[in-house]
């Protein structure tokens, strides 16, 4: 299962054996089960998945917004999983996080530039008043937000200027590494293009690490070099993104690329249609977690609960019937 | 104007919209919403309403079913025909037997479209009652029961509230609930926008069979091309509360002429091919209090020239099947970047 490790030159972030589980009154909910990857500097990793997988749980968890249930998370060679205190005050410093719903990010009762510099004061990245104004102002060109908009507050700007805000921000603590959720998904397709540009050209350079969170296929392809599928709260496939666009292996990877409308006529290929909807995450069997709704499963995937394995090099996948195969 | 009419109606258009203007006049200023729409659509037919947030697609559907809230919402002129019943000059009593009857929507987020405290098989069971006069409410939820079993979901969950369904579920409710009286035109507002892609393909699948069924006219609001190309007939792109760009699938798709529809186009990331960077369409929607004097689109648009911002370019027929709104077109060599294919 941890094998992935051995692939990555020099891996800025290894996740081994994650787990986060949640206690409900119905019973332990496995939101992040097991999940193991790495990333190297400079790349970006797509995770993608249905509602409810566990992909925006797998990275909070990351940043230790949630604390993990067990697991490792070895950022730059050092074991986050369970700093506290000033240790970890100083962690957050290099590992920040753009939200999906720049509506609900932002303080409505701070304006733009106070936004941008909060994390500059409180982490005195630069000191003095005038300094922290120049570094705000900086920091606004860099996203691209007009000087105009200095004082101006959240509820002033539309959902793509509000992003860029929230870009800035990130972008203040000067993180090595960051994780986007869904940071596009509540955009318009024109305004979502400038957005995946500007993440593109800061990743150029600043040498910024991105895990992108995101339901959107399409755009993961356009946008990450590696790709891990996930369900319910499992990875069950991880490969290089155009490995995984060619070569799908897993039934629900298949299913989940069959499904994405293309904007072209004729171009709508074979779909599979998946029967059923996810099913719960509370206790779930010791088994594969998509028996249930694969086209493929048969005797074969009884009682067993299928580990990630490399099927070619750098291309992982779950699933009984893959691992097989090859 | 008759030759300008290129979209295929069949008999009698079930929806005909024409030079449709709302505004909303709020304290201090005025939204202009809707700025001349015209739109016919036929019998069975499907078409895909496209245009970015704040385009007036909803307050186009919404003014059909005569649901713009007023005030603010102001109808400043327009005739609005849905199945021979001129909307315009019903009463309030009169539009009530309409709307969910001959017309009805389904909105964007099942979340929130449902009522709470009711079981989805009453809720569903009330348009059913209240359209068919000779129907008793226990009739009518029998109805309900077999609505349930047509979206696919087992009739003896209709004693169920809707917090005990998934968002699919609630979806497929909804389109129980529209689709409940047989309707002659419905208008689909985002219906799989909140859903996910495996949830989205099995919706979608079930619409386009059921319309199939009972011959519904729909027209489908989104901003994804990918479901507009799988679903409709024709498409009509809004921009800025006017239409810019119309005609069937094929015309719009492969023959793009409007240079806001090829922005659309690429702004999509394409999962076919291998892209260093998007095409973004620079700048911002127009401010809809404060529309450019010209053409909507000029201060984006990579071609404008200085007739643009002059006047606003009417629709006009360029193929059989396809009308655009662009003033280039008058000099006729121009042609945009994305090739006809």
């Amino acid at each position: 299962m941890n094998n992935t490790e051995n692939h990555a030159a020099a891996p800025i972030l290894e996740v081994k054996h994650l787990k986060k589980y949640f206690k409900t009154n119905k019973g332990t909910l496995h939101a992040v089960d097991d999940v193991s990857f790495t990333i190297e500097k400079g790349k970006t990793l797509g995770v993608v998945g249905e509602s409810g997988c566990g992909k925006s749980t797998t990275g909070r968890v990351i940043l230790r917004l949630l604390d993990p249930t067990s697991g490792e998370i070895l950022f730059n060679g050092k074991d986050v999983a369970h700093i506290k205190g000033a240790e970890l005050h100083k962690m957050r410093k290099e590992m920040q996080m753009i939200f999906q719903d720049p509506f609900s990010s932002l303080d409505p009762r701070k304006t733009v530039s106070q936004i941008i510099a909060e994390p500059i004061q409180k982490y005195k990245i630069v000191k003095g008043k005038e300094a922290i104004e120049k570094r705000v102002l900086e920091l606004m060109e860099t996203v691209g937000l007009a000087e105009r908009l200095y004082n101006t507050y959240p509820h002033e700007l539309d959902g793509g200027r509000r992003q860029r805000v929230g870009i800035a921000r990130a972008l203040a603590m000067e993180p090595q590494f960051i994780v986007c959720d869904e940071p596009v998904s509540a955009l318009d397709v024109s305004i979502q293009a400038q957005i995946l540009n500007l993440l593109k050209k800061l990743q150029r350079e600043m040498g910024l690490t991105y895990i992108f969170i995101t339901h959107d296929l399409s755009v993961v392809n356009f946008f990450a070099d590696d790709i891990a599928v996930m369900y319910l709260g499992q990875l069950v496939e991880k490969a290089p993104a155009k490995e995984l666009f060619r070569n799908p292996l897993h039934p629900y990877t298949r299913a989940l690329l069959s499904a994405i409308p293309i904007p072209e006529i004729g171009k709508s290929r074979d779909r599979i249609l998946l029967k059923g909807e996810i099913s719960s995450p509370i206790d779930p069997p010791d088994e594969c977690r998509f028996k249930k709704r694969c086209t493929d499963a048969d005797g074969a995937c009884e009682g067993c609960c299928p580990a990630l394995t490399e099927v070619s090099p750098g291309h992982f996948v779950a699933c009984a019937h893959c691992i097989k195969a090859e | 104007m008759e030759e300008n009419k290129v979209l295929e109606t069949g008999s009698e258009p079930v929806l005909d919209i024409e030079n449709l203007v709302i505004h909303f006049e709020l304290e201090d200023e005025t939204v202009y919403a809707v700025n001349g729409v015209d739109m016919k659509l036929g019998k069975g037919k499907i078409l895909g309403l496209v245009g970015e947030t704040g385009a007036g697609k909803t307050t186009t559907a919404l003014s059909a079913l005569r649901l713009v809230p007023d005030p603010p919402g102001v109808i400043k002129s327009g005739k609005i025909m849905v199945a021979g019943h001129d909307m315009m000059k019903l009463t309030p009593a009169e539009l009530q037997k309409v709307r969910g009857k001959e017309v009805s929507m389904i909105f964007q987020d099942p979340m929130t479209s449902l009522n709470p405290v009711y079981t989805v098989g009453q809720q569903i069971a009330e348009s059913i009652y209240l359209h068919e006069e000779n129907m008793t409410s226990k009739e009518a939820y029998k109805r309900a029961e077999e609505m349930l079993e047509l979206v696919g979901i087992p009739a003896y969950r209709a004693g169920d509230y809707p917090h005990q369904f998934s968002g699919g579920m609630k979806q497929r409710v909804v389109i129980a609930i529209a689709l409940a009286c047989n309707p002659k035109l419905l208008f689909a507002d985002e219906p799989t926008t909140a859903l996910d892609v495996t949830i989205q393909a099995q919706v979608l699948d079930l619409m386009k069979d059921l319309i199939k069924k009972q011959g519904t006219s729909v027209v489908m609001i989104t901003h994804d091309l990918g479901i507009v190309a799988e679903t409709c007939d024709d498409v009509a792109v809004m921009y800025a509360g006017r239409i810019v760009e119309e005609g069937s699938l094929e015309a719009v798709f492969n023959q793009t002429m409007h240079p806001y529809t090829e922005g659309l186009f690429n702004s999509l990331p394409n999962i076919n091919e291998d892209m260093e960077e998007l095409k973004p369409i620079p700048g911002l929607m127009p401010d809809p209090t404060n529309l450019p004097k010209g053409c909507a689109f000029a201060p984006r648009c990579p071609y404008a020239t200085e007739r643009c911002s002059e006047k606003v370019p009417e629709l006009k027929k360029v193929g059989e099947h396809h009308r655009v709104a662009c003033s280039a077109y008058e000099d006729p060599s121009f042609h945009i970047a994305r090739r006809s294919k």
